[in-house]
């Protein structure tokens, strides 16, 4: 389990797959799409030929009606032709809807893919991830696909049709012309092998730069108040525009690669026609002649009517390489496994635990690393009673979070093990477990809709009562209340005018509504003023008498009535006991404490 | 403007390609590469035809070679200039696409707080990089081709009317129609593409908001929730692509038969003019020939007018944030505001947000000398933040002034106002990269005695020592996990570095444990020598830091003074002395020594 960030830099190497492999991957995705592709075809080879019957039926009108001065005739044509633009008409209709319909739909598809893949994924991951980075897997690299999808397939399959048709009329025509003229067609291989290569290594980095624009964006748009506050604007302004000229540059080199692709295929198809010219001039010159005239003029056409597909191939190619790039960028995120992850057929908690859990938290000789380096637990035990509160305090980086991390499983211990109800929680479904828990994190983070949206993000079925009790209980209802639109005022990710102590209140209420067997509380007041804070706490011990609570705290006013108190320091348990048993053994406990009366008394 | 002339997709469009401007010389380049192209195109099948009359037909071997050797060259001259076509193009469509993703990134990191607060990330991340790229699609080889295609389709027009002027009217006369359908379907599509671009909005905040807050959705387990949300963005965002699929397809085929409805007449009516002798045979050929150049650039157009519409649609999302108001801005001809003693003062300041009725602060007056502690406390809600966000003009008040030495600050520019205030935000935000540049971010100048000099005071010295990499160690998403604690820390250490006259600490010292806290006010109380500083109190422990405390309930200031001046005359700071002290240490007595 130790060392995600050696196997992740391992997996990033393999990353860079086949391209075959990740076509297959592509085509599994598209595959069960086939009878709508039957009906496609079927589609465009009509259209083809109603295309094909505009030019003829003219021709026919010039031939056998206006030359002759038939006017009955002429009109006959006419409505044929007439009626040729009709099923055109019909044809393109449907060309356009079928295959935009499934471009759309398999794109839908594909991001609901990638959402889901994301989720299954452990903290660990977002832990490593730019969350730019993986936005930008979402949202660009989905939209070259959808070009892909929407222009690129329709374009192709019309060509392909063309193309095998103009195929076996030359080889039927004269075969020694033909193999002649498809001479070039390795020449035209080779080049397009080549440029696909260069152009995917040039796609590929296209995406990767606009995968750390993007990581920019992400990243200053959540510090632009520090920046604004530093004076720092512009600063930033040039170090996005490097990144920013660094997307743009990489752009332009991989065009740069594509443009000179379709050039290079159009003198290799005139390369063709200079075959066609000379060969089947000196065979037509030739005494006695082994073509007719006739037939050499009608493969000069053939040859520019076959290399008009080829080119329209070869653009289609050029896109799919910048598809295939972002091809490979999503599937890279979708085949990831996590970490953490539930067991084949686990259980539900509650199940596991006899029917009803009672939330009695053990751990038993646990260690954890985040990476190899440094050890962030060592050897962590102890037990938590239904019922009880248990609180950890310690200084700052002494790994009271990362305890809370492996109760709720975002990370699994690397030895021993965390228990709940006597069941260790590798063993059972994660949604079971975290449906005991009732966390409130250091950060509170709020989604963007209502408070009561927010509030109810605990609990989806509770009622308005319900949401407004747990809002009173956690301090937080006075100023709900207050809002413009009280309950239903809209706040965000990025503030919504609620103050950061606000905010916790709004994440405490979130876990109170929860009504959990174990409340986690992280730092849960640490923007909240004493007073609040005190209110909050008398309202919380009728709360916690019959659930179990793991505090976390630096007041230790808040800590002092647990029934247990863990002193952590440097991932290890120094001390345990309860407040008055600390300070009698005159520990680190007790040390603590000594400060905070200090500086409790002010001055 | 007026909203009817905002509604044409024209407006926000002749404004993107505006960002063309300092590309017009690529971009012209690039036009005329293209009509290289196009003459090459046009005259290869002359080499086509000697080859076939003279050479072969006519059975010259010496026609034969030559024509041949004319049609290559031509295809290397095509080939040379479809490669500057296709080059140039990218190189002007990529730098709009670097200028606006510039200019948007600018405006967001000059708009104020207050549209930070309103706006979700996920909305502003699809503007800058899907709006961006539609944008850059049509700027790019759209516009180019745009253009060569109206120039081909006037080109023939005169030639077909030079040819024949009455069979060009008949074929001309399809033309009205194909416009107006195209104009009907821009006027259609647009408002679909900007549906796409809202649902698509929507989809990424769901998405951004799952990774930002990733650790609640599981910590609830909301996975299956959260999924269904989007899910339903997902779905909403498909409905509007087919909308776009059926307009599409009920719209662009009509084009086509129109056009063809030209050749149409053109046949029959050319073939009633031969046959009644009018015209000649040959001339209704060659006049049908060069009648299909007219059906080339018509076709393209109609592609076209697609991503112009997806363009025009995704030019106002662009416009909607460059052209969003700088609440908070200079005041034209504004001075800086030179050396300064620090005196702050608040003259009956009244705040709320925009949009909302209820006022955050009401009436807010005090005055702090120069290098004076002042501790802000109050409840939470009770505005204390707002209080200290509008001295470096975070927001503007809605009534009163805030002055620093008797100046009001809306009178100064923002930046040099700014360079004269230190900052410690609630939240402790680092950004991707070193601790060192981090600890320099307001000062990038800085040296490493001057940055470790700062961590020293800010207690940050030795837990970043112990880092294996020490001052270079990386934070953020792909570097070293700092506990909330330890991100304080390096943040009040960048602030020390920047050794501003007045200090401005928002609950700086919440997330730290009673040890390193009991440290860092040691360093603080020395930094704040000399400075006029507000501290934002959550609790009496900070307020001893402090030489007078002012207390705020409900947005109004209610009582200043000193602790005892407070014990004895508010209420309110009583009760708050009471919750703090009998709880936490009850034998626990005031100590009464001076700040």
């Amino acid at each position: 389990m130790r060392g995600g960030s050696l196997e992740s830099i391992a997996r990033e190497r393999q990353a860079v797959a086949s391209p075959r492999r990740v076509l297959r991957r592509l085509w599994a995705e598209i595959a069960d799409f086939w009878p709508q592709y039957v009906v496609i075809g079927v589609v465009v080879v009509a259209g083809a030929l109603a295309t094909a019957a505009g030019p003829y039926l003219i021709g026919r009108a010039i031939d056998q009606a206006i030359s002759l001065s038939d006017r009955g005739a002429l009109a006959r044509i006419m409505m044929m032709l007439l009626g040729a633009y009709v099923v055109g008409l019909g044809a393109n209709v449907l060309q356009f809807r079928l295959i935009g319909r499934i471009g759309q739909v398999v794109l839908a598809r594909f991001r609901s893919q990638i959402f889901a893949s994301i989720q299954l994924l452990d903290k660990r991951f977002f832990d490593r991830h730019d969350a730019g980075d993986l936005m930008s897997r979402l949202v660009n690299d989905v939209e070259v696909l959808n070009t892909l999808f929407s222009q690129g397939i329709a374009q192709t399959l019309g060509s392909v049709v063309g193309l095998v048709g103009i195929v076996v009329a030359m080889l039927v025509l004269e075969w020694r012309l033909a193999l002649a003229s498809f001479l070039v067609i390795p020449l035209m291989l080779l080049a397009t092998g080549l440029f696909a290569r260069l152009a995917r290594r040039a796609f590929r980095r296209t995406r990767e730069a606009i995968g750390d624009v993007s990581s920019d964006i992400q990243e200053d748009l959540g510090g632009v108040k520090v920046a604004q506050a530093f004076n720092r604007t512009d600063l930033n302004t040039e170090r996005f525009r490097v990144r920013n000229a660094a997307n743009r540059d990489a752009n332009i080199g991989a065009v740069g690669i594509t443009s000179a692709f379709t050039p290079v295929m159009d003198v290799l198809g005139t390369v063709a026609t200079a075959i066609v010219a000379l060969y089947g001039g000196w065979l037509a010159l030739s005494a006695p002649p082994r073509v007719t005239v006739g037939v050499v003029v009608a493969f000069l056409t053939y040859v520019q009517q076959f290399f008009r597909p080829i080119q329209a191939l070869s653009a289609f190619f050029t896109q799919a390489q910048s598809a295939l790039a972002a091809a490979e960028r999503i599937f890279d995120l979708v085949e990831r496994r996590p970490q953490v992850s539930d067991p084949a057929g686990a259980p539900d908690l509650a199940a596991a635990a006899g029917g009803r859990v009672a939330g009695k938290v053990t751990f038993d000789h646990v260690s954890f690393a985040y990476d190899a380096e440094r050890l962030v637990l060592r050897d962590v035990s102890f037990e938590a009673l239904p019922g009880r509160t248990v609180a950890i305090v310690g200084p700052t980086g002494a790994g009271k979070t990362t305890i809370i991390n492996l109760l709720l499983r975002f990370y699994d211990a690397d030895e021993g093990a965390v228990l709940v109800d006597g069941v260790d929680v590798r063993s059972v479904t994660q949604a079971s477990l975290r449906a005991e828990l009732g966390l409130v994190p250091q950060e509170p983070f709020l989604f963007s809709g209502s408070v009561a949206a927010n509030i109810r993000y605990g609990r989806m079925d509770a009622t308005q009562e319900e949401v407004e009790a747990a809002a009173r209980l956690a301090g937080a209802h006075d100023f709900i209340v207050s809002l413009d639109e009280g309950y239903e005022h809209e706040v965000g990710e990025r503030g919504g005018g609620l103050s950061q102590g606000q905010r916790q209140l709004v994440a405490f209420a979130r876990a109170v509504v929860r009504d959990p067997r174990i409340l986690v509380l992280d730092e849960a007041t640490a923007s909240v003023d004493s007073r609040t804070e005190a209110l909050i706490q008398h309202a919380l011990e009728r709360l916690m008498e019959d659930r179990t609570t793991i505090v976390i705290a630096h007041r230790l006013s808040t800590v002092r009535r647990a029934d247990l108190i863990l002193v952590v320091e440097e991932g290890r348990i120094v001390e345990r006991g309860t407040h008055d048993e600390l300070l009698a053994v005159g520990g680190r406990y007790a040390d603590l404490h000594a400060r905070q009366f200090l500086s409790a008394t002010p001055a | 403007m007026t909203e009817r002339r905002r509604d044409l997709p024209w407006h926000d469009l002749t404004r993107a390609l505006g960002f063309l401007r300092p590309y017009a010389a690529p971009f012209a380049a690039a036009l005329l590469s293209l009509l290289v192209v196009t003459g090459a195109t046009l005259v290869a099948p002359q080499f086509v035809r000697a080859l076939i009359d003279r050479g072969i037909t006519g059975g010259s071997r010496r026609w034969i070679v030559l024509s041949t050797a004319g049609l290559l060259s031509m295809a290397i001259i095509r080939g040379l200039f479809s490669f500057l076509h296709g080059y140039l193009a990218e190189k002007a469509g990529q730098g709009v696409a670097f200028d606006l993703r510039n200019a948007i990134y600018d405006k967001l990191q000059n708009l104020s707080f207050s549209y930070h607060d309103r706006v979700q990330t996920g909305q502003l991340m699809t503007r800058i990089t899907s709006d961006v790229e539609n944008i850059r699609t049509f700027t790019g080889q759209g516009f180019l081709a745009f253009t060569s295609s109206a120039l081909t389709l006037v080109g023939t027009a005169v030639l077909l009317f030079w040819m024949q002027w009455l069979l060009a009217l008949v074929a001309l006369a399809t033309i009205p129609a194909i416009f107006l359908v195209l104009g009907l379907f821009v006027r259609r599509v647009l408002p679909l593409f900007r549906g796409i671009q809202v649902r698509l909005s929507a989809l990424n905040t769901v998405l951004q908001e799952n990774l930002a807050g990733v650790a609640v959705v599981k910590a609830f387990a909301r996975e299956p929730y959260e999924r269904e949300r989007y899910e339903s963005a997902n779905r909403e965002l498909l409905n509007e692509g087919l909308k776009v699929v059926r307009a599409l397809s009920s719209t662009l085929p009509y084009v086509f038969v129109i056009a063809n409805l030209g050749t149409f007449g053109v046949v029959w009516v050319g073939g009633e003019r031969v046959i009644a002798g009018h015209m000649s045979l040959g001339d209704l050929v060659a006049f049908n020939t060069y009648l299909s150049f007219l059906l080339v650039p018509i076709f393209q157009l109609a592609f076209l007018s697609s991503a112009l519409s997806r363009a025009g649609a995704s030019s106002r999302r662009v416009f909607e944030v460059l052209d969003a108001e700088v609440e908070v801005r200079d005041r034209p001809g504004a001075p800086d505001l030179g050396p300064i003693q620090g005196r702050v003062a608040f003259d009956h300041v009244a705040f709320r947000y925009a949009g909302q009725e209820t006022a955050v602060l009401e009436d807010v007056t005090f005055e702090v000398d120069p290098g004076e502690t002042v501790a802000i406390l109050g409840t939470t809600g009770s505005g204390k933040s707002t209080i200290v966000n509008l001295i470096p003009r975070f927001y503007d008040v809605s009534e009163g002034g805030v002055l620093i030495d008797g100046v009001d600050v809306r009178d100064v520019t923002i930046k040099s106002l700014r360079s004269h205030i230190g900052i410690v935000l609630q939240e402790a935000v680092l950004f991707g990269g070193t601790i060192r540049e981090n600890i320099a971010f307001g000062r990038p100048e800085a040296s490493q005695e001057e940055i470790e000099a700062a961590a020293r005071a800010a207690q940050a010295h030795d837990f970043i020592a112990e880092l294996p990499l020490g001052y270079d160690s990386v934070v953020g998403e792909r570097g070293v996990t700092l506990s909330g604690g330890q991100r304080q820390r390096v943040s009040i250490a960048r602030t020390l570095l920047v050794d501003p006259e007045i200090l401005l600490l928002d609950d700086a010292t919440s997330a730290v444990d009673a040890e390193t806290e009991a440290r860092l006010q040691l360093a603080l109380r020395e930094l704040m020598k000399g400075r006029t500083s507000f501290v934002i109190a959550q609790r009496l422990s900070t307020v001893r830091l402090a030489h007078r405390v002012i207390l705020v309930d409900r947005g109004r200031v209610v009582g200043q003074g000193t602790h005892d001046e407070l014990l004895r005359t508010v209420p309110l700071y009583g009760e708050i002395v009471d919750t703090e002290l009998n709880r936490p240490v009850e034998t626990a007595t005031v100590s009464e020594g001076a700040a």
